[in-house]
């Protein structure tokens, strides 16, 4: 019997040690791998969207609560006016859901460029989608309005060639992207002026 | 206590010297040995979760009852390996995306909780430190001259710097699992080899 007791004392008292330590630990490092990942997940994304802001895009960022998730936005300002903000979306591709950024200037409501960020789609032809900018570069200067389509589908964009339903994603989180703009607008033209 | 410290130390450098000697943790000796940054991240880890681990264990080990004593250990070694995971995120994020899930694999790998199992419940805290400070570092070491070698001929790189000229032809082979394998029997080959004769 007290041997029994030891052995529930002594594991007890280590696992609750264990978890408080660790969850010590996770609570302090929580900010410090956000930005990480921020960092190198979707940094390159994003810096690209904003390639000659004067500030730092990564600091530089809010977050709106959307239905039940938080959404980060990050301002770019160029000429001393923060009216770019950049913000992710997911779409369906060929091999799995992948995310994409959209920068969108507040002022005129035209999109300044997107990336992909995170994908699993087929290494040399639905990744082209990121690597390729042309394809990318199609999306830059088009006004904010209605569905983002391929030119298959009679909408605005080439698809590339060999990866239809990849670039079909892309146009559709595009599509969300600007339907998710366009309900937060007044919110973000108010959290913009913050950043004045 | 016949052996002295600095014995217990250089064992795990020579004598015992992880993956060649005790044949323990070949699976991420396999997998992050493609290149040598990888190969000294992953030696590093180790070695902070072997010494902590120890340290704790021999601390422990009066109170630790014997029938769950395995338990314990998992939980000691599965503490100190989620620290090194927290810590890479926040510091190191590029090595720990290379790494990946071989960082909280450290747990089942057999090294920390034989360890533990055959030396620091046993022992003092000083000598468990010394024994796993040495073993860290001998797994570190094997690690970073299997990843030397076939990144240098795997890649034609060594710690990313080219080291032969543009017109170098990877030989691949080195680069995927069966190539580590043919190099960690040849190194251990080696070293039976210059064991004999010394």
């Amino acid at each position: 019997m007290r041997e029994m007791l030891k052995m529930i004392i002594v594991l007890t008292v280590l696992c609750s040690f264990s978890g408080g330590l660790l969850a010590a630990l996770r609570n302090e490092t929580m900010e410090k791998i956000e930005n990480q990942q921020l960092e190198f997940v979707k940094g390159p994304a994003i810096r690209n969207i904003l390639k000659g802001s004067s500030n730092d895009p990564i600091a530089d960022r809010f977050k709106i609560k959307v239905g039940e998730t938080e959404k980060s936005f990050f301002v770019g300002k160029f000429d001393g006016k923060a009216e770019t903000v950049v913000f992710e979306s997911t779409g369906k591709g060929f091999g799995g859901d992948f995310g994409i950024m959209l920068g969108v200037n507040v002022a005129d409501d035209k999109i300044i460029g997107i990336g992909v960020t995170t994908h699993s789609e087929t290494p040399g032809i639905g990744s082209r989608a990121q690597t390729d900018p042309r394809f990318a570069a199609q999306f830059k200067g088009l006004p904010l309005a209605g569905d983002f389509k391929v030119k298959s589908e009679g909408g605005q964009v080439d698809a590339i060639s060999g990866a239809t339903v990849t670039s079909k994603g892309v146009a559709g989180a595009v599509t969300d992207a600007v339907k998710t703009y366009v309900s937060l607008k007044p919110q973000l033209a108010e959290k913009l002026k913050g950043f004045k | 206590m016949a052996k002295t410290l600095t014995q217990e130390f250089t064992k795990g450098l020579w004598a015992e010297i992880p993956p060649f000697r005790l044949v323990l943790g070949l699976c991420p000796i396999l997998a992050v040995t493609k290149s040598v940054e990888n190969a000294i991240g992953m030696g590093a880890a180790v070695v902070f979760v072997l010494v902590g681990s120890n340290v704790l264990v021999s601390l422990l080990r009066k109170i630790i009852p014997s029938k769950v004593r395995i338990a314990c250990f998992i939980i000691v070694v599965a503490t100190f390996v989620t620290v090194v995971e927290l810590l890479m995120q926040a510091y190191t994020y590029p090595l720990f995306l290379k790494l990946g899930i071989f960082i909280p694999l450290i747990v089942v790998n057999c090294i920390p909780l034989g360890r533990a199992e055959a030396f620091a419940y046993k022992n003092g805290i000083i000598p468990s430190f010394a024994d796993g400070l040495g073993l860290g570092i001998g797994y570190a070491m094997s690690l970073t001259a299997l990843g030397a070698i076939r990144e240098v001929f795997g890649s034609g790189t060594f710690y990313g710097n080219q080291v032969f000229g543009p017109s170098f032809q990877p030989f691949n082979f080195m680069i995927e699992a069966p190539g580590a394998f043919v190099c960690l029997g040849l190194m251990l080959c080696v070293m039976n080899f210059v064991g004999k004769k010394a």
